[in-house]
């Protein structure tokens, strides 16, 4: 917080990119999820995972949704998954939007927001970029249109690895 | 002939442009920003508000690359508004037109046009004028500048009427911050208006208008919402309406009464203080409470109180809405109904908006969302009617039409209070880019 | 003197907040579904909204602060 007052005074300046994080080992979790049963975070080590918090009510996530969908369906085979992870309270909210943008990658109900505490999510929607060996190395916030270029660049440099 | 007809008409026209324009705008001067530096000492201030402007102009010239972790730009959309005020004899409509669209994810640009056709005669020109048309055009450009957390406004706007200009420019500035839990935003904007009158090629006066606006508002809770504005105006220049009077005492005339022109002080100063709340209910549904003070250097003082009910029938694409208001003001020192004789005060005025009076309003409202099978280009659809209806009931301003006629049954100053009622009508089509 | 108080509240606000601890903002992003209701704006209509307010200035001799910012979803 106090960080964020004191970026405030000394200007309104643009932070430009995701900002990079030291290798910080991801929380580990469990959430039921829409068509996958209940997913465990740890037991996907050797993927690259993309977890991405969205919700129904928040357009930016409406609009990024398909975009992910593309860059799951690119990148799977070669270790890759983004994991949706909705903050809906009403995990009933969530299906009716997935029913008018229908995604192929797996979708978490953290409705008691556990998850999105355990990550501190600071915006909506974030996304948060595990590698191969579970670490959390960056975190993007929110979404403007364009910012799918700066998730490839991410995607490719973690499964290279 | 012609230019005699045109002074009675405009003669207290009631109008809603020029003496009264409206400057709900936003935007900056260069002027202004002066004036803004001059009033703050503090070398943060200036510092802070020279950097502001260099970069939003930066910000329209180049646009600069996306950014991260940031507030949003306003909502991209077009809306066609028919409004209508009919009331106290008078019928006041036209169309507006608002159409905001963004450049990129930084940058969003918003333009109006607004008319106000004038028609009718109000309590003020019933005895001697006949009914009359006039018209006000407004413009309006703004420009919004978004960077990080902090958004930065331009805004121009040009009224015009043939008796009456007004151009105002204005910059706001708001900043979200404590987890975006918090927005404080401030706005100053510089208003110059032309004075003229209509059968008197040689008068024209001048005024400006000066407001300085600080608003913060607080998420306190998941489901409320509360906002803090403080707002100050200072006038200056020809303040009153060149056409209106005042009456006065007078044994020599016929009904007991005669007038003189109205005189206003040349500087008027005011200060608003509003508090709002938003609360959503356990269903799906939220109220609105607004109080406002209002204390000015011409003795005015005014309280309003207003709620609002918002209710959606999702199942009908529906959101109605029902509202409350109430106002009261005491009116201006120099105001007067009746003066002892002529020049009785060295300033004088007759303006009913200016006395001491209360108003009630209700609304209602209801807005459509158009089903997605009907949607014009495949977008978000609105179509909306909302309808008020004010009681406004004068407390010193007497309808002195009760002398029509040449009954003289009432004495000067002892004719029935005015009151009449207005109802207002905004019906509109909205559309989301 | 109003508007210079006016004009340096925020600033100290501001030049304040650098100084002291303030408490941790309460209400997550994640949890403003309601806020994000359209119907929790206070004014969705801006076209309707300045008319009303045109209205209510021409007929009354009170002015200003009429507001309106914040809130919503808050989404980046």
């Amino acid at each position: 917080m106090r960080k964020l007052i004191a970026a405030l005074c000394t200007s309104a300046a643009l932070l430009a990119g995701a900002p990079a994080i030291a290798k910080v080992p991801a929380s580990d979790f469990t959430l039921a999820s829409l068509k996958d049963g209940n997913l465990k975070l740890s037991e996907q080590r050797g993927e690259v995972i993309m977890l991405n918090f969205w919700a129904s009510w928040c357009g930016p996530c409406r609009e990024e949704m398909p975009l992910l969908n593309d860059l799951h369906a690119r990148y799977e085979p070669v270790g890759f998954q983004v994991w949706g992870v909705n903050v809906d309270a009403n995990p009933q909210d969530a299906q009716a939007m997935l029913s008018k943008i229908p995604v192929d990658f797996p979708v978490l109900f953290d409705s008691k927001s556990d998850v999105s505490k355990l990550f501190g999510v600071e915006a909506m929607p974030s996304s948060v970029f595990i590698d191969r060996d579970g670490n959390v190395r960056y975190v993007h916030k929110g979404y403007r249109t364009g910012d799918e270029a700066e998730y490839k660049k991410i995607i490719k440099e973690l499964i290279r690895e | 002939m012609a230019a005699t007809k045109k002074s009675l008409e405009s003669y207290c026209a009631p109008r809603f442009g020029g003496r009264r324009c409206w400057s709900a705008s936003p935007g900056v001067s260069s002027r202004t920003l002066s004036a803004l530096r001059a009033l703050c000492s503090g070398a943060h201030q200036i510092a802070f508000a020279r950097d502001a402007l260099k970069r939003f102009l930066f910000g329209l010239v180049f646009v600069v690359s996306p950014v991260v972790n940031a507030a949003v730009l306003p909502e991209e959309r077009a809306d066609t508004l028919y409004h209508s005020y009919s009331g106290g004899g008078v019928t006041i409509d036209g169309p507006s037109i608002l159409v905001r669209k963004n450049i990129g994810n930084t940058v969003s640009l918003s333009a109006n046009y607004y008319v106000d056709m004038i028609s009718g005669a109000s309590i003020d020109v019933q005895a001697t004028a006949s009914r009359y048309t006039e018209q006000r055009d407004e413009f309006s450009l703004g420009a919004d500048y978004l960077v990080d957390k902090t958004t930065m406004s331009l805004n121009y706007t040009n009224s015009s009427e043939n008796d009456y200009q007004a151009e105002t420019v204005g910059f706001g500035i708001s900043q979200d911050f404590f987890g975006d839990l918090s927005t404080l935003s401030m706005r100053a904007t510089y208003g110059s208006d032309d004075v003229m009158r209509n059968g008197d090629e040689n008068f024209l006066e001048h005024a400006e208008h000066r407001r300085y606006s600080l608003g913060w508002s607080q998420i306190l809770t998941t489901k409320l919402i509360a906002e803090l504005s403080v707002e100050t105006v200072s006038d200056e220049g020809f303040l009153n309406n060149p056409y209106r009077s005042v009456r006065y005492l007078d044994p020599n005339s016929g009904t007991g009464f005669s007038y003189q022109a109205e005189l206003y002080p040349s500087t008027r100063n005011s200060d608003a203080v509003a508090l709002r709340a938003k609360y959503m209910l356990p269903y799906r549904a939220a109220v609105k409470t607004e109080y406002r003070r209002y204390a000015d250097s011409w003795g005015i003082e005014a309280d309003n109180l207003e709620f609002r009910y918002t209710h959606p029938l999702e199942s009908e694409n529906l959101i109605l809405e029902g509202k409350l208001r109430f106002y009261k003001q005491d009116g201006a020192d120099f105001y007067s109904d009746l003066f002892p004789y002529v020049n009785a005060t060295n300033f004088r005025a007759r303006d009913k908006e200016l006395s001491d009076f209360s108003s009630t309003a209700i609304g209602l409202g209801v807005a459509y969302q158009v089903p997605e099978r009907w949607a014009l280009f495949n977008r978000k659809n609105t179509l909306n009617f909302y309808w008020d209806y004010i009681l406004f009931d004068y407390e010193n301003f007497h309808d002195v039409r009760v002398h029509q006629g040449g009954d003289s049954s009432y004495l000067p100053g002892e004719e029935p209070a005015y009151s009449f009622n207005a109802h207002v009508v905004r019906a509109f089509w909205s559309m989301w880019f | 003197m109003i508007k210079r108080v006016l004009l340096l509240l925020p600033a100290l606000l501001l030049l304040g907040g650098c100084e002291s601890i303030m408490p941790e903002p309460w209400v997550k992003p994640y949890e403003r579904h309601y806020l994000a209701d359209p119907i929790m704006s206070f004014e969705r209509d801006p076209v309707a909204a300045g008319f009303m307010n045109h209205v209510y200035e021409a007929r009354e001799a009170a002015r200003g602060a009429e507001g309106g910012s914040g809130g919503g979803c808050g989404c980046n």
